[in-house]
């Protein structure tokens, strides 16, 4: 697991699930399977602001534009300048 | 006395071209619809269920999202004299199977003879349809009658007398699909000038909502009375406010807002999560009132609120309070505007033991209650005690209104409807106390949780558990737990299963998650799986909610 999608996985289970030991998949699908609520959502927007210095658009808050933590990497990775 | 019908009549006489709703979409340009276009969008639906054979007097279901369609078959099918129900539209979160389950409870007790959606959902539709043996047409919004010139004496909702029922009012769930709140115009229209009169409402607010329609709250106060009312709306969706709470500010401060309702959770939602780059340069001061309602009113939100914006020209007398609820058609009690709801400080101990709501004394834990304001004019409020006997002030009982803009009587559901009152009296299911004439709302008879301003049965989502492979029957527990941080409910499920191994409690309570969260679109917080006999259970064999909430706080702070 790369660094950013660790960083991710760590804030998913620790903040917004409130189970620390929860280990998230990679392909894990998380908005499609409601790990991830949408209020909870906003939450990962934010923190994916703070940590990576990457925005996601309002628009971008849905299981279209990401549903696990590889789609997520790699939407972070591709803005990352 | 008039009827909606008249009324929109009337203000379509007097200023066609104003417009009564800015509608908002995420990425797009408002869309602003005048009465004009209003009325005429409104006047296709009715011609179209003119046409399908609907009759007046019949229910029709909306199901449809955010948007112009919504607006029009809503008023459409008043016009047409028939009664319009929303329904939730299904979302990516709820399980196809589920919805239909949702929509066969509502079918099976209302009796709707027509449903209105999108084209692409109609085949589903009948399937439900088919399963129950209904003769419900699907009416969809690609084949609308032709548009016709507008002809008020033709439309069947101008013979509509004020006695009878405009619209059915459902709160989501199992539970909440099987009683209809049906309301009467004459109801309405009361709710709306007594509402009307402690608001001050005037020909210069413009009132701006992301509360959704099939909601009491959206649908009184962020729909119908400022259509009625002849007062601009500025209308959203939930599912972008949640993800952009930042555009409801900003939409204030564009269009001068006045009057805007919020769950108490969305205080805190805002005040958390929207960033200073978000709202540079918006202005809040044209605001008269951001009013509280549909779940407890948190002092301590607004506080975070203020604090939060009041750079932005917010002042700490613009967020009020009221408790309202679809079988008044809306508000009960209402603060004054202009002021700060009275906060009362109360002993704990005196408030846990003896339910009276006495002074806090220095030195001893107190707790800030703050008041859901006064009855509005056309409500009696009472507090009872269990033999229905009126309490003293300051002590803790059921909260029971009479008014004149009370429902008719759940839909087709005579059972239900005679034992909600006692001695013409309406039983809420809510405690609270009265004080110097203010409301103090402080807790709830029935195990229902809040989340969010959403009414949630915890049965139903026990049900939804046993469904899960490894939990028994009877072996689960859901309740609310109040969050300080985001000012509202969260839902708790604890559930035993066979295994003490971790591994296999972990997968457990990831099949529960999943599971519920599919079948009731309600997300949870906490999901504890934990061995046999964890639970409590009643000397009886029922699951005792209240104590089960107890161990598993207790174990959440010696966890920490």
């Amino acid at each position: 697991m790369s660094d950013t999608a660790e960083q991710l996985s760590t804030f998913i289970a620790t903040t917004i699930l409130k189970q620390p030991k929860r280990a998230i998949d990679d392909a894990e699908p998380l908005i499609s399977n409601g790990l991830i609520d949408s209020f909870s959502l906003m939450d990962l927007a934010l923190f994916v602001e703070d940590t990576f210095g990457v925005r996601l658009e309002d628009t971008e808050l849905n299981a279209d534009t990401f549903d696990n933590l590889t789609q997520l990497t790699s939407l972070i990775e591709s803005r990352k300048k | 006395m008039t009827t909606c019908s008249q009324q929109l009549k009337a203000l379509h006489a007097r200023t066609p071209e104003r417009v009564a709703v800015y509608l908002q979409f995420s990425g797009r340009e408002d869309l602003p619809i005048t009465y004009d276009q209003l009325l005429q969008g409104a006047n296709a639906y009715a011609s179209t269920l003119r046409l399908a054979g609907i009759k007046p007097g019949n229910v029709v279901v909306l199901i449809l999202q955010h948007g112009e369609d919504l607006i029009y078959a809503f008023w459409g099918t008043i016009l047409y004299g028939a009664i319009p129900a929303i329904m939730p539209f299904l979302t990516e979160k709820l399980s196809p199977e589920r919805y239909h389950a949702d929509l066969a409870t509502l079918v099976s007790v209302t009796k709707p003879s027509a449903i209105i959606t999108y084209p692409e959902f109609e085949a589903e539709i009948q399937l439900t349809l088919s399963d129950e043996a209904s003769s419900c047409s699907v009416l969809t919004i690609d084949r609308l009658a032709q548009k016709t010139a507008l002809n008020f004496d033709s439309l069947a909702g101008f013979s509509r007398n004020p006695e009878s029922i405009v619209l059915l009012q459902h709160s989501s769930g199992t539970t909440g699909l099987q009683k209809g709140v049906a309301l009467s115009h004459q109801a309405v229209f009361n709710q709306l000038n007594a509402y009307g009169q402690s608001l001050d409402l005037n020909g210069s607010d413009v009132i701006v909502s992301w509360l959704p329609l099939y909601h009491d709250m959206g649908l009184i106060a962020g729909f119908i009375m400022p259509v009625l009312s002849g007062v601009p709306l500025v209308l959203s969706s939930p599912f972008d406010w949640v993800r952009a709470p930042y555009k409801l500010l900003q939409s204030i401060s564009k269009y001068r807002g006045t009057l805007v309702w919020f769950p108490n959770f969305a205080y805190n939602f805002s005040a958390q999560k929207i960033r200073d780059r978000h709202i540079e340069g918006v202005d809040l001061s044209s605001l008269r009132a951001i009013i509280n309602c549909s779940e407890p009113v948190r002092w301590e939100s607004h506080q975070a609120f203020y604090e939060r914006f009041k750079m932005y020209g917010m002042r700490l007398e613009m967020l009020q309070t009221s408790y309202a609820m679809a079988e008044n058609v809306f508000s009960v009690t209402q603060s004054s505007l202009g002021g700060v709801p009275p906060v009362d400080e109360i002993d704990r101990e005196a408030f846990m033991m003896e339910h009276v709501a006495k002074d806090s004394v220095e030195g001893q834990p107190s707790i800030k209650m703050m008041s859901s304001g006064k009855p509005i004019s056309n409500v009696k409020v009472r507090i009872l005690d269990e033999y229905g006997q009126e309490l003293a002030e300051r002590v803790v009982g059921e909260i029971a209104l009479q008014s004149n803009s009370m429902l008719t009587g759940y839909y087709n559901r005579p059972d239900l409807s005679e034992k909600a009152f006692r001695d013409g009296w309406y039983l809420t299911g809510d405690y609270g106390y009265m004080a110097n004439g203010e409301l103090f709302v402080s807790g709830r008879k029935k195990d229902m949780i809040i989340v969010g301003g959403k009414n949630v049965y915890p049965q139903d989502l026990e049900l939804l558990t046993y469904e899960v492979p490894g939990v028994h029957a009877g072996r689960s527990v859901a309740f609310g737990m109040f969050d300080e941080t985001q000012g509202t409910e969260q839902v708790v499920i604890i559930a035993e299963v066979d295994s003490e191994n971790m591994n296999d409690q972990q997968k457990v309570a990831d099949a529960i998650r999943l599971h519920v969260t599919k079948n009731s679109a309600i997300a949870l917080r906490y999901v504890k799986v934990v061995g046999p006999q964890w639970i409590l259970k009643t000397s009886s064999g029922k699951t005792a909610r209240s104590a089960n909430k107890e161990k598993f706080m207790k174990e959440l702070e010696e966890d920490k």
